[in-house]
């Protein structure tokens, strides 16, 4: 390897699983992510891996959870419609602590929506899309060669703290195509005694489980997770600054969003606006440090999304509204373009 | 002193939850007879599901996971694939396997994926304190069908080895009762051919199992056996409704 491929982002994902050690896929049919689906099924039956296409979102959801339950690297892909049926598989993946990865590449909602890229699950994704107090990791790509690494790094984080990372890539990202390197890489394993591998007659039978009857049993697992989650938003946020050092007006956006508002950026600052960008890659946790630090800078925030508003207020708690927050939005599949952003600066107080 | 009867080894001394004169016990010994007789505790894994047996992974002394309500084929199928060495079952009931499971279940069925699924049908909804189910007889009185079920109004029962029958990816489908001696004896050879056929890498095998709810049928446990036989199994016949491997079978 060290070959750079053209690839589109759905088969960068496949790759780097298997790269990643995942040899179990579980999926449906859906666009615009199925070239996912597409590449395992060619992939799998090669290495020893398995791809099964299941019934349903729900069934593929909890095959998930029977190889996670065994302790195996899982993963399973959808969009949006299909990512909505996945939710209560999702949540009893959140409450047996159990690892996975699962994709969404998302198209315009609600309900059928559309195909287009869209951004507009976002809440679903980082708000827990089921029932019950969880978290999933949110990993957001920006670039085919994000689609594979974040991939990985999720396959990692997912297994270091027993939990469901989700890949929130927008359609374009899925389908775009662009160079990308795939290298081997050295496989970073956990012990996983939880796991269920039969009993050999040696240990205690293990038991995988969401179920507490006992309410002060139930609370006490839900306040472990939490401080879980309280040392992922400590030490796992990640995120991309561009030129924000002398930036006046700070545009927030990630996936194809970000790609569009750097055009926009170096538009604007070949006429003097002092602009920049922070671009979360971790959208759960939410890189608020990144913020906290940019709030007293900048004049104004611009949140640039492909929904109706739904990381804005992310935006607005990282910078405990100190600074007006603006929105610059397209959505139903539409991609705000350079010109949407460059207005919204002007807007906001931007232009020279 | 010479033992004349002992628990079985892959069952736990957790106290079962179960109401007095429900077969869930018994169907939970035949289950750990077979794993003790087939030496087979230590590679065992059972997937729990929503209902009355929800808890069952307290009782065996095997590997369990516990499944959305359905979905136990489904995190079965997951569980066979990580490790096809394993033996994997499921143990489910009617609302469960016949009414929101039903799509995991036909589809398990038609991979001819190699698990057992152990199939407990009592007409009822029994842990959420009796109300309708797929498999409740026309005419029955539940909470949800006060007035008897109308099949006009909410449909006919599900016959699932009838239905299961047509699928061509079932391996073995029987039909057994524990409302007496002698079928409880038939009872854990069906369980045990099931779970040889997995270990013999067989394919789907399904036991569904005639039982009761004295609870909620408003009946003694006596009365409720005395069910089951006068009504509940003209409607559901007990016998094998597939077996590819046996003489005159498909394969």
């Amino acid at each position: 390897m060290g070959d750079k491929v053209l690839m589109k982002g759905n088969e960068a994902i496949a790759e780097a699983a298997i790269k990643a050690g995942c040899r179990h896929y579980f999926g449906y049919p859906i666009t615009p992510q199925t070239e996912v689906a597409a590449y395992m099924s060619k992939r799998m039956p090669k290495i020893g891996g398995t791809f099964l296409q299941a019934e349903s979102e729900i069934a593929a959801i909890n095959m998930v959870i029977g190889v996670a339950s065994a302790g195996y690297r899982v993963m399973t892909s959808s969009s949006s419609p299909g990512i909505s049926l996945k939710q209560e598989g999702i949540s009893y993946l959140a409450g047996c602590d159990l690892p996975a990865l699962v994709v969404n590449v998302e198209r315009g909602g609600p309900g059928l929506g559309g195909i287009q890229p869209s951004q507009s699950d976002y809440w679903q994704a980082t708000k827990a899309g089921g029932h019950g107090d969880y978290h999933n990791l949110v990993l957001a790509p920006a670039s085919v060669q994000e689609m594979a690494s974040l991939t990985i790094k999720g396959f990692e984080l997912a297994d270091k703290y027993g939990m469901v990372a989700m890949i929130l890539a927008d359609g374009t990202m899925g389908q775009m195509m662009e160079p990308v390197e795939i290298d081997d890489i050295e496989i970073k394993t956990v012990e996983k005694p939880w796991a269920l591998t039969g009993t050999g007659m040696k240990r205690e039978h293990n038991i995988v489980n969401s179920l507490y009857l006992k309410p002060e049993l139930l609370e006490q697992k839900n306040f472990e997770r939490y401080e879980k989650y309280a040392k992922i938003e400590r030490d796992e946020a990640m995120f991309e600054e561009y030129l924000m050092d002398d930036a006046e007006i700070c545009l927030v956006a990630f996936g194809i969003t970000s790609r569009v508002a750097k055009n926009a950026i170096n538009e604007a600052r070949a006429k003097g606006v002092k602009v920049g960008m922070i671009r979360p890659i971790t959208l759960w946790p939410f890189p608020k440090k990144a913020f906290e630090a940019r709030a007293d800078q900048c004049k104004a925030f611009v949140s640039v999304e492909m929904s109706m508003g739904q990381m804005i207020e992310d935006v607005k708690l990282a910078i405990e509204c100190k600074k007006p927050v603006y929105l610059c939005n397209r959505v139903g599949g539409m991609i705000p373009t350079p010109e949407d952003i460059l207005s919204k600066i002007d807007e906001v107080g931007g232009a020279k | 002193m010479a033992v004349v009867f002992e628990k079985p080894h892959a069952l736990t001394d957790a106290p079962l939850h179960y109401c007095p004169g429900c077969t869930h016990g018994i169907i939970h010994r035949l289950i750990a007879e077979v794993i003790d007789e087939l030496g087979i505790e230590g590679e065992t894994i059972g997937v729990a599901s929503v209902g009355c047996s929800v808890m069952a992974y307290d009782y065996f002394n095997v590997d369990f996971v516990q499944a959305a309500h359905g979905r136990a084929p489904a995190v079965a199928t997951g569980v066979k694939r990580a490790d096809p060495s394993k033996v994997v079952f499921t143990y489910q009931g009617d609302g469960d396997l016949a009414a929101i499971g039903t799509a995991e279940t036909v589809h398990s069925a038609a991979r001819r994926e190699n698990i057992t699924v152990i199939f407990v049908n009592n007409a009822i909804y029994g842990m959420t304190g009796g109300q309708m189910a797929p498999t409740t007889l026309p005419g029955m009185v539940t909470q949800t069908s006060p007035y008897g079920r109308d099949v006009e109004a909410v449909g006919y029962p599900i016959k699932v080895c009838e239905m299961l029958s047509q699928v061509d990816g079932a391996a073995y489908l029987e039909r057994v009762s524990v409302h007496d001696v002698a079928h409880v004896r038939k009872a854990k050879a069906a369980i045990k051919k099931a779970f040889q056929n997995q270990l013999d890498g067989k394919g789907f095998s399904l036991v569904e199992i005639v039982s009761t709810c004295p609870t909620n049928w408003g009946v003694t446990p006596e009365k409720a056996l005395k069910f089951v036989e006068s009504d509940m199994l003209p409607y559901y016949p007990l016998g094998v409704y597939k077996d590819i491997y046996a003489e005159g079978g498909e394969e």
